[in-house]
């Protein structure tokens, strides 16, 4: 229940083939967003947009690489915790927000 | 760099209280589920200065470190060290970072913004990770703990697929 909110929206952002397929490449070393969509038949403001979202969740990482940004995966032992983390202090702030709103009354 | 885990959330007090609930009264509103310690968790404690320390007592007394307060600028802003592996084990050479800074917005409301971040710092336990998913689980781990790592194990092998 904690971890609900982060848990649903990584399995949303596995739950698309395309950012699947962009996993997929990425699993032979980072790439850049130009070689991405070569590799793919879907545009590149497509895949620049599903980049953003498996960024959002942790799946992929950009990096800085000279004059052009390259996106590589994140080990799925970080992704894990930091999914599980976000569900903790979803629950804590909301605990915590009640504690300090219970002393008004 | 894994993105850091952003919060916020706007409580009805001043930031006085705001601050004084979230650190001197830590341990009436911490999730009593997420805990490390062997017994039963009975309060968590965030000392009031820094270099002081995080920590949980359970039911019979004994003591686990989580971290230790690495800024402490009452009632504005908080910065505590989060110590605790990916199996469950305090490590002082592990610090990830947790901001939590209270910003006045009303009469009697705040703002506040809590950061949690340095994720690439767990990095050197990825090989962990990985036999952690393996075998399905920590034995004795919280259950959203384990839970979360069988589902996750299981989508990113469908997805490797």
């Amino acid at each position: 229940m904690a971890s609900k909110v982060s848990t649903d929206a990584l399995f949303d952002a596995l739950g698309d083939g395309t950012r699947r397929a962009i996993l997929e490449q990425l699993r032979g070393g980072p790439l850049p967003v130009v070689e991405i969509t070569r590799r793919l038949p879907v545009g590149r403001p497509a895949v620049s947009q599903h980049l953003k979202v498996l960024k959002a969740v942790g799946l992929v990482t950009a990096q800085q690489d000279g004059t052009r940004r390259r996106y590589r995966i994140e080990p799925a032992g970080i992704t894990a915790v930091r999914a599980w983390l976000d569900g903790l202090w979803d629950q804590a702030l909301e605990a915590y927000k009640a504690a300090v709103e219970s002393d008004n009354r | 760099m894994t993105p850091s885990v952003r919060k916020s959330v706007t409580v009805e007090a001043d930031q006085q209280r705001a601050f004084e609930v979230f650190t001197a009264r830590h341990g009436t509103w911490w999730p009593s589920t997420y805990h490390i310690g062997t017994s039963d968790f009975q309060i968590a404690v965030i000392e009031p200065f820094a270099g002081g320390r995080w920590f949980e007592r359970g039911v019979d007394g004994t003591e686990a470190d989580w971290g230790k307060v690495l800024v402490w600028e009452p009632p504005e802003r908080l910065v505590l060290a989060w110590q605790i592996t990916p199996d469950f084990q305090f490590d002082p050479d592990l610090v990830t970072e947790i901001e939590v800074r209270f910003e006045p917005i009303g009469v009697n409301q705040t703002r506040v913004d809590l950061e949690h971040r340095h994720f690439d710092r767990f990095g050197t336990r990825a090989d962990e990770m990985r036999a952690i998913f393996d075998s399905g689980g920590v034995p004795g781990a919280p259950q959203g703990w384990a839970g979360i790592l069988r589902e996750f194990a299981a989508v990113v092998i469908a997805s490797e697929r």
